[in-house]
């Protein structure tokens, strides 16, 4: 890995001093130079590191230092904690609307991962006692409505689909009256992949939106994302008004630092996170597991629990 | 209907706003590059790099740096001394297509097929993909619009058995290029990755006379993991060049800039939309405009 460990970087260069005191600011910008870079290598994006390290450095200089703790332990739980805030405190869950059927759209870039997140969704609330229904909106990609069949036939859950020639907001108006109808309490909507910068396909999912006014709609974003995460998820919350987040993909080695990036300029909860291509493989989001994960540095927060 | 924001040059700006080369200066360039997807460590070697050319030359205009800096991104694009264009001569070739999940493997051997059939190439293409749901169909879909023959097995089979196949059947009609799919799957897998190396080494072994190409495809959005991605890979199927996809939104793609640099694989075609026509061969120098622009 081109990135080793931050934990081994630290450990060498500030276990010298014992803590007592107060964190100097020495202290603090020392560390916080590993922790800016550590940001990076983890694709926080630029401009959101910088604010992060500014805003951490200035609470942390004067910090009292733990008894057990060096000082660049210290500068590292405080960062941890403040990683963790930002990343949301407790756990967000899906919104019920009080009538139903709930409507959750799904929607992000291409390959995102929104067929297979709709079929483990759908899944999930069936565990909850729901009776879901997935719905074919992608009319684009090749075999997208197969595929959300072969997904539905192995969640076994009923999908929904009028073929590739009904313009997707009928179809997503149609599939709520045959939702309603036939006592279906969830709605789950697969959009087509598209780019935020796609201007047409963008007024699809707006057009969706005001026709059949989803409770959730959740941006499906990719956790090996680099920097661009934060213009991608700014423009689909700014078209539509995000209500959370999923990060998919997390199965792989990325450290995932769109997911600090996305929060960050969306403020929208990361709601869940795919765990793998198998339907039953999505999770709830833990803010602090994801903190560790971007700062790649499991180790260092066992040695602080330790002391 | 897709719009790129505005055609200002970022470095421009910078630059103007510069009297002289300072430590400053090389910050705000470095944060382009950042920006950019170049990572870290190849960001400061590029930047050293730079450093080092001005002293060497002695230069003090400002406005030199921004030469200075692409010369530099297309020494690095350009290390590979190889050419960059697909090694498919001569016949038979087989081109073997890899990469992470949704990446856009598939829909670029539909993009390639029809771009070599026009080239007047016998095209046959292989479903390697068993295991991703309707992965099959998609790919006949692809066949059907670059007017390519297909090799394909059921949903769940063997995809060794179907590679297998696809090359006794590209020996059987003379054809010129087999392109193969295979399922998207993460590097860190170790059993998916032993199942790729299974099928290449099939490849070496049932169609050692053919000319080799093995594809990484790599999303342009992706971060700093793309370097792991073509590490893995290049151990698992000896990877010999990359597919940079989803160039058409507004990521740079400037981690190829890292997996160039550290691990010599050349880009060579680059993906810039959903339709058939949309391939291009890689160009360094519009790469290079494109990771200065705004
Ligand atoms: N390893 C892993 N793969 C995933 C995960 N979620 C989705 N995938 C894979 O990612 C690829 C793309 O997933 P899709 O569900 O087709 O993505 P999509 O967003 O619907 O794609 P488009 O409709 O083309 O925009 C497939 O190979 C999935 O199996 C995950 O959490 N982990
Ligand atoms: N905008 C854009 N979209 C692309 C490009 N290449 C592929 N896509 C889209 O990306 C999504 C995934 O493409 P696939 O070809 O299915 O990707 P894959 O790597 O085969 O995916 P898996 O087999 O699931 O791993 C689809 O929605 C494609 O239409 C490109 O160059 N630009
Ligand atoms: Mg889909
Ligand atoms: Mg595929």
């Amino acid at each position: 890995m081109i990135f080793e460990s931050l934990a081994e970087k630290l450990q060498k260069s500030l276990n010298k001093l014992k803590g007592k005191g107060k964190l100097s600011e020495k202290d603090v910008k020392q560390v916080m130079r590993e922790v800016k870079l550590a940001l990076l290598e983890a694709d926080v994006n630029f401009k959101v590191v910088k604010k992060f390290v500014n805003s951490v450095k200035e609470r942390a200089v004067g910090h009292e230092v733990m008894e057990s703790l060096t000082p660049g332990q210290q500068v590292i739980k405080i960062v941890n904690d403040e990683l963790t805030k930002l990343m949301g405190e407790e756990q967000k869950k899906i919104e019920f609307a009080p009538q139903p059927p709930t409507i959750i759209m799904m929607c992000g870039l291409q390959g995102a991962g929104k067929t297979t997140t709709s079929g483990k969704l759908g899944i999930l609330l069936k565990k909850k006692g729901k009776s879901p229904l997935l719905v074919a909106c992608d009319i684009y990609r090749p075999a997208a409505i197969k595929q959300l069949e072969v997904v539905g036939e192995k969640a076994d859950i009923p999908v929904f689909s009028m073929g590739d020639k009904q313009n997707p907001v009928n179809i997503a108006k149609a599939s709520i009256e045959h939702a309603k109808k036939n006592g279906y309490d969830v709605v789950i909507l697969d959009t087509a992949g598209r780019l935020h910068i796609d201007e047409e396909l963008m007024d699809e999912l707006e057009n969706i939106k005001s026709e059949v006014n989803p409770k959730e709609i959740l941006l499906v974003v990719d956790a090996m994302t680099g920097q661009d995460a934060v213009t991608v998820a700014e423009s689909f919350n700014d078209k539509l008004g995000i209500d959370g987040v999923v990060l998919t993909k997390l199965d792989g080695d990325a450290r995932g630092g769109a997911a600090l990036s996305i929060r960050a300029v969306t403020d929208k909860p990361i709601k869940f996170v795919g765990m793998g291509e198998k339907l039953d493989q999505l999770e709830p989001f833990y803010p602090d597991r994801m903190a560790s994960r971007i700062l790649g540095m499991g180790d260092v927060l066992t040695l602080i629990e330790k002391a | 209907s897709k719009t790129r924001k505005g055609i200002t040059e970022k470095v421009d700006v910078i630059l103007k706003s510069y009297k002289k080369i300072d430590e400053e200066l090389f910050e705000e360039l470095e944060e382009v590059l950042i920006t950019a997807d170049v990572g870290v460590n190849t960001t400061m070697r590029i930047i050293e790099d730079v450093k080092d050319k001005v002293k060497e030359r002695k230069i003090t205009e400002v406005e030199e740096i921004r030469e200075l800096l692409k010369e530099e991104l297309k020494e690095i694009l350009t290390e590979v001394d190889e050419n960059i264009s697909l090694n498919i001569e001569p016949s038979p070739a087989i081109v073997l297509v890899v990469g992470v999940n949704g990446v856009g493997k598939t829909t670029t051997i539909g993009k390639l097929a029809y771009r070599l059939k026009n080239e007047g190439k016998k095209v046959l293409i292989a479903a390697g993909d068993t295991f991703r749901a309707a992965a099959i169909e998609q790919l006949t879909e692809w066949s059907n619009r670059a007017g390519v023959d297909i090799i394909a097995h059921q949903e769940g089979a063997d995809p060794a058995a179907v590679i297998y196949d696809g090359i006794q059947a590209a020996k059987a009609r003379k054809s010129d290029v087999l392109i193969c799919d295979t399922a998207g799957r993460l590097h860190n897998k170790k059993n998916l990755m032993n199942e790729l190396n299974k099928i290449f080494r099939i490849v070496e072994r049932e169609y050692p006379e053919a000319t080799k190409e093995v594809l990484l495809v790599v999303d342009a959005t992706t971060g700093q993991n793309a370097v792991l991605q073509a590490k893995t890979f290049k151990e698992a199927c000896d990877i010999s060049g990359i597919v940079l996809t989803k160039l058409d939104g507004t990521a740079k793609g400037g981690v190829v800039l890292a997996v160039q640099s550290e691990l010599k694989v050349p880009v060579k075609l680059v993906g810039v939309g959903e339709k058939i026509y949309d391939l291009q061969d890689f160009d360094p120098d519009n790469f290079v405009e494109a990771i200065f622009s705004e």
